[in-house]
């Protein structure tokens, strides 16, 4: 089944750099057909690196999280807005269906909880710890790759 | 002092805070203070400015700057890559490119001018542009866009991501990509990622002047209304070449007044400290550049696409050259000045920047292997400057024997509009704020003249779950009379 994983953040901002850091662990762990995309920020063209994939995983932080960390399913809403530059993950699944007009694929956020995200700042110890724990948890779902398992692994937020 | 900018009893007034509560270097907030029939005496745009770049950078490697400044801005890294890496040449002694090297910066920077120009309008402005700035809240936005419009949606999608691969074909990566090094370049360009962005940018340049066309009859359909928002009179700034023509990566200052009479002319950017200086003000951490031999009163002035197309006397390229008489029409002669008019600009920059790429990729050099200078005497002092998306940005350093970064002062073009944006958002409240019942439509107003800018209030860090917006109404004693909050689904 391919899996494209997207890990965005900015690891010069402490613990904002938790996807890219899980990323890396999965380019380490040489996964077989895996796309891995990373960048500071979800943006519009993100969508287009769905096209093709039968599964899809997001890696995030977030300050409002449950620690250690959030898994959910994810799916395409075009009522998401922001008043940044960014997008959220369910607007790049809207992106495909409107105006790519593609299905995105079955989509997962494990989101980490992360403390400290100023310029300059080291990963957080608490982080640290997380990303071990997310890492855990992130290896059994990459050796049963498979929607329904993921859906039964759901942390419930 | 400035209209609007400083109430005379700000202690019997309301104070309304516009405040987004997301990221970490980019937060800014507008504050307005009203008096009990909602006459507007005081707005401001304050922004906490990028807390603690200086320091990031000082104590590093300089060689290790380029690479490492991408990371200060999830927006526009290649701007602040390249800016870094002119300062670096100097440093580093190497005082002129090869050829094959400064084309590949090039390509590398109007890449990202055109994926930055088409995230911008297709992303940000046209929800409010095409969708209404008093349309739904929830549904103003790119997947409104793509609702209503699906093809110019989807052409902003194709436009990002072929500027995305032309950073990534020079750079090397899509993020921290290291093409530029002190001296040059560290990756030619193969002649298959060559021919694959050629077969490209014809469609890329016909989506672009759509673009452009679309902007203008937006503003031809109302033009009292598209002309006026948010105008005010101010000088200008931007490089030129040596012919006066509008360049992006390398050239002199020029600055004009605001009926487009010279300042001054070919400044080399290096001396930029003395024609330039920043002011400080109490209510704001950003600082307030200005025309030094002006003063800080009538000295300031705007940076960015409005600006850039009219301190130059042309643009070198022919379809983009074309829109901008057109565009300048409307000033019959002297400059144009309204906020609105930034977005037509800019995708008249992002054709440009469209032609440039297909002429540097038709050009031989850019296939080169030469891709090092020759290296002279090092220096301690380094300056780069470049037309960044948003703005003029400077990059200054000063280093030490043990080659470690000891100086570091960035001018960013944010901070080079700063009171720029603040009088388009005191136009913005004096026209449709003052005297009227405060609604979620009106806060648009006075973000849609701050977009205007696409200034970098948010770049390189996120977090799921933040307040984009928060709205307090405060009295005259400071007691909290009102929240409104618009959550991460956009309602009010």
């Amino acid at each position: 089944m391919k899996l494209v994983v997207f890990g965005w953040g900015n690891s010069a901002r402490g613990d904002d750099g938790l996807g890219p850091l899980l990323l890396a662990r999965v380019a380490q762990a040489n996964w077989p057909d895996v796309t891995l995309i990373e960048d500071f920020q979800l943006q519009i063209e993100h969508a287009l690196d769905l096209q093709g994939s039968e599964l899809a995983l997001f890696l995030d932080a977030g300050r409002n999280t449950p620690a250690p960390f959030a898994f959910r399913e994810i799916h395409p809403r075009a009522d998401l807005t922001h008043t940044s530059h960014a997008l959220a993950p369910e607007s790049v699944l809207s992106i495909c269906e409107t105006p790519l007009g593609f299905k995105p694929p079955p989509s997962f956020l494990l989101c980490v909880r992360g403390d400290t995200f100023d310029l300059g700042a080291p990963l957080s110890a608490q982080g640290a710890r997380r990303l071990e724990q997310a890492w855990l948890f992130l290896r059994e779902l990459g050796a049963e790759r498979n929607p329904e398992v993921w859906r039964a692994r759901i942390t419930g937020i | 002092m400035a209209f609007l900018e400083t109430a005379t009893s700000p202690e019997k007034l309301r104070r309304i805070a516009i405040d987004p509560l997301t990221r970490v270097e980019g937060h800014g907030k507008v504050t307005l203070l009203l008096d009990a029939e909602n006459k507007v005496h005081q707005v401001r745009l304050h922004i906490v400015e990028f807390r603690g770049f200086e320091v990031f950078i000082e104590g590093r490697p300089f060689w290790e700057v380029p690479v490492t400044v991408q990371r200060l801005c999830g927006i526009c890294p290649v701007s602040h890559h390249l800016a870094a890496v002119k300062a670096m040449d100097a440093i580093a002694g190497y005082r002129r490119l090869t050829p094959t090297a400064e084309k590949l910066r090039r390509l590398m920077h109007y890449g990202q001018i055109l994926q930055s120009h088409a995230v911008h309008f297709f992303h940000l402005a046209s929800p409010d542009l095409l969708l209404g700035f008093d349309s739904e809240p929830t549904r103003r936005n790119i997947v409104g866009v793509a609702a209503e419009y699906p093809d110019i949606a989807k052409q902003g999608v194709l436009l990002r991501k072929f500027g995305q691969e032309v950073i990534r074909h020079t750079s090397g990566k899509r993020i921290h990509g290291t093409g530029a090094i002190p001296g040059g370049v560290n990756k030619a360009l193969t002649k298959a990622e060559r021919d694959e962005m050629r077969a490209g940018i014809d469609e890329m340049i016909l989506w672009a002047r759509d673009a452009v066309r679309l902007v203008e009859k937006l503003h031809l359909s109302h033009p009292a209304f598209y002309n006026t928002f948010g105008e005010f009179r101010s000088n200008m700034m931007g490089l030129v070449d040596r012919h006066g023509a509008l360049d992006l990566y390398h050239g002199g200052l020029r600055a004009r007044d605001a009926d487009g009479g010279t300042i001054f002319d070919h400044v080399d950017y290096t001396t930029y400290q003395d024609v330039l200086q920043e002011e400080v003000k109490p209510w704001t951490y950003m600082k307030f550049p200005h025309i030094k031999a002006l003063g800080p009163e009538t000295g300031w002035y705007k940076v960015g696409p409005l600006a850039r197309v009219q301190v130059c006397a042309f643009i070198p390229s022919e379809l983009a050259e074309n829109e901008r008489k057109n565009l300048l029409a409307l000033g019959g002669g002297k400059p144009v000045h309204g906020a609105l008019l930034y977005h037509w600009a800019r995708m008249i920059e992002a054709l440009h920047a469209a032609e440039v790429i297909r002429d540097l990729l038709d050009d031989p050099d850019i296939l080169g292997t030469d891709l090092m200078a020759d290296k002279s005497e090092r220096q301690e002092e380094g300056i780069g400057v470049i037309e960044a998306p948003r703005g003029t940005l400077f990059h200054h350093y000063r280093v030490g024997d043990d080659d470690l970064v000891k100086f570091c002062r960035l001018i960013v073009s944010t901070t080079n509009n700063n009171q720029a944006m603040n009088e388009a958002i005191r136009a913005v409240a004096a026209e449709y704020v003052d005297g009227r019942v405060i609604t979620e439509g009106l806060m648009n107003h006075i973000e849609v003249a701050i977009r205007a800018y696409d200034p970098c209030l948010s770049c390189a860090t996120h977090a799921i779950g933040q307040m984009p917006l928060e709205v307090d109404l405060v009295d005259g004693d400071g007691a909290l009379v009102s929240r409104r909050r618009k959550n991460f689904s956009g309602a009010a």
